[in-house]
């Protein structure tokens, strides 16, 4: 079982440092970067399958800045066998579009039974990279995924689909490219063995010429789409935080919700 | 084709790696779940924590000093000072199991050939056995080389005469490296000679646990040698090597109680900086008080400084530099006056609370102690550093 993560740097959401800069990017200065958040729920998913499948490697497929080794390794420690990192200078600034063709692009120099993805990153959130990657590379695009049960004997793949009644059951032939979410499990510490041995994994780093992509057709030049403003929302009225006994400590939290007549 | 890098960066000096960070972190949080709730039970009880050392051994904090080719991890002085460092911070017994397993390996790394590495160290690292380090005794503090623990070589074996003093781990370990004088005649600094012994064995006995003033879970053993016979082929390199061999390993091994000083300091500014935050007198935080204010500030310029030197030092020392007597000196004794001041400045910020077991500040201030005491006094690391200026002169 050979499967692809596709894993993203985002700044650390728990710094609290996320900004824009002035050209509408986002100023990765301010604060640590982390692998985002549902990316790990899918290595996690990548990882026990190739686990219970016996053999296998997990791949990570990650477009970037050249700091991005740094992110990596805490995937790798987890236990993905290596990574393959898309990065050049003319990319900064690439739009979903550019995102999405030079992904795919790279991972037509991989082999691989599944691609995994997280629904969407904390720092973009527009949702829409894992499903253009399936459509330019030609592969059935399964998403919201609580369950991935991959029958290789078969060559099939099912996916339970998460819809806001309960979930649809789907089905299709693999290669195949899922995005995931949190349903599909909690990502595990990475072990002193994990991280001794993440030290001596390879990253391989690939260009644009690598790719055959033309520098001009990406970035901050061929960008389709730019951000030309930001607000953050108001603050919030301070928090109000009771520490009494429980039993004493319930019946204030109860009178102060009759008041403001939210029971 | 596209560049392939396996490069694992070389230490920074100023900034910890990815790897470290994460190395650092996951051993931080298994302290705080599982050894910080069980810190105060094992100084009132003073009894060894075989269920830490369990855990150290399952998460293989044990593996980390040991080459990969032997079941360990290969980590470096860095590595294994950040663990024992976080270890520390919740409970300085629990971050000297660490620190005394690599005080006790580093003669067989020193010393030992490829054969007798591959015999020990599986069974080091996976944590199934302990190793202590023994060369103190009563009469032979500081003054190693006065050491009158006899070794005589008789036919395949050498028989052991002689005790041994303030061991650590000596009544719990498997394997012990004994220090003992083969040739009586020989020059002061080649008289001695180490031996891995493997205990229990005919002879061997351990005729005290010491009563401390802290780190009361870590047995400080007597250990009495009647006609112990230990195989030619436990000696660690050749006859006289010894003393050559104790302070190579002290130069490696001090780091590691630099880092538990560290981690003593850290968790007692810790604690202290919350009492500040949380205890109100005169209608404020006492924290707002610039006097307490104060010291939390120059409690934390000092911890921040000793962890700085020790990680240089660590660095400097497995980069194999020639001054790394000077380095490990440097670093013990920074660290541990700082943990000895931090912790009573602790105890003073948190009052009369902080005289009293329900808080952990007095255990780390008579944990703290010990730090400026073993591996070397502060006052012999200030002969290594001195003598490390001026040439050893004649």
């Amino acid at each position: 079982m050979r499967i692809v993560v596709l894993t993203k740097p985002v700044p650390d959401p728990a710094s609290g440092g996320e900004r824009l800069g002035a050209d509408g990017r986002l100023d990765r200065t301010n604060s640590p970067a982390v692998v985002n958040g549902n990316d790990e729920y899918v290595l996690e998913k990548a990882l026990k399958l190739v686990e219970a499948a016996g053999e296998g490697e997990v791949i990570l497929l990650t477009m970037a800045p050249a700091t991005a080794p740094e992110t990596m390794r805490k995937a790798l420690a987890m236990g993905a066998t290596r990574g393959v990192l898309v990065t050049d200078p003319p990319i900064g600034g690439s739009c979903t579009v550019a995102t999405t063709r030079i992904l795919a692009a790279a991972l037509k120099t991989l082999e691989f039974d599944l691609v995994l993805a997280g629904v969407d990153t904390s720092d973009g959130g527009a949702g829409v990279v894992a499903p253009g990657v399936a459509a330019l590379a030609g592969l059935p695009y399964l998403s919201y995924a609580a369950s991935i049960e991959p029958d290789a004997a078969a060559g099939k793949v099912r996916v339970n689909r998460i819809t806001p009644s309960g979930y649809d059951v789907l089905e299709a032939p693999m290669p195949a490219l899922i995005s995931g979410t949190q349903a599909l499990g909690e990502p595990r510490y990475p072990s002193l063995k994990g991280i001794m041995a993440a030290r001596n994994k390879e990253i391989t780093t690939l260009t644009l010429a690598d790719l055959g992509i033309d520098a001009g057709t990406v970035g901050t030049a061929g960008a389709t789409t730019k951000v030309v403003d930001s607000r953050a929302p108001e603050p919030r009225a301070a928090t109000r935080v009771v520490r009494e006994e429980p039993d004493e400590a319930a019946r204030q939290v109860v009178a102060l919700l009759a008041e403001r007549r939210l029971i | 084709m596209p560049p392939v890098t396996t490069a694992n960066r070389a230490p920074g000096p100023f900034r910890l790696t990815e790897e470290h960070e994460m190395l650092r972190d996951a051993v931080r949080v298994l302290a705080d779940e599982r050894v910080a709730p069980r810190a105060a039970a094992i100084d009132q009880t003073a009894e060894f924590p075989e269920d830490l050392r369990s855990l150290l051994a399952d998460h293989d904090i044990l593996a980390l000093p040991f080459p990969e080719e032997h079941g360990g991890l290969g980590g470096e002085l860095l590595s294994v000072c950040l663990a024992v460092e976080q270890l520390s911070r919740a409970c300085a017994t629990t971050g000297l199991i660490l620190a005394v397993q690599e005080l006790g390996s580093l003669p067989i790394t020193i010393g030992g050939s490829a054969e007798q590495q591959a015999r020990w160290f599986p069974k080091l690292a996976s944590g199934e056995q302990l190793i202590a380090f023994a060369l103190t005794e009563a009469e032979a503090g500081s003054d190693v080389a006065a050491a009158r623990t006899r070794a005589v070589r008789d036919g395949e074996d050498y028989v052991i005469d002689g005790a041994k003093r303030f061991i650590s781990h000596g009544s719990v370990a498997d394997l012990l490296v004994v220090f003992a004088v083969t040739d009586p005649e020989a020059e002061r600094h080649r008289r001695l000679s180490a031996f891995v012994l493997e205990v229990p064995t005919d002879g061997f006995a351990v005729t005290r646990i010491e009563h401390k003033m802290g780190l009361r879970g870590s047995p400080t053993a007597e250990l009495a040698f009647d006609k112990v016979r230990v195989p030619a082929a436990n000696l660690l390199g050749a006859e006289g090597d010894g003393f050559d061999i104790a302070m190579r390993t002290l130069d490696r091994s001090r780091p590691g109680i630099a880092a538990q000083a560290v981690g003593i300091a850290q968790g007692a500014l810790e604690v202290a900086t919350a009492y500040a935050r949380d205890r109100k007198q005169f209608g404020q935080r006492i924290g707002d008080f610039q006097m307490i204010g104060a010291m939390l500030a120059d409690m934390d310029a000092g911890t921040e400084a000793a962890r700085q030197l020790l990680y240089k030092a660590c660095v400097e020392i497995d980069a194999g530099a020639p001054d790394a007597s000077r380095w490990s000196a440097l670093c013990k004794l920074v660290a541990g006056d700082n943990a000895m001041r931090v912790t009573t400045d602790a105890v003073q910020v948190l009052g009369g609370y902080g005289y009293i077991d329900e808080f952990p500040v007095e255990r780390m201030m008579r944990d703290a102690k010990i730090t400026q005491l073993y591996e070397g006094t502060q006052q012999i690391q200030r002969l290594v550093i001195a003598r490390a200026l001026l040439g050893k002169g004649g």
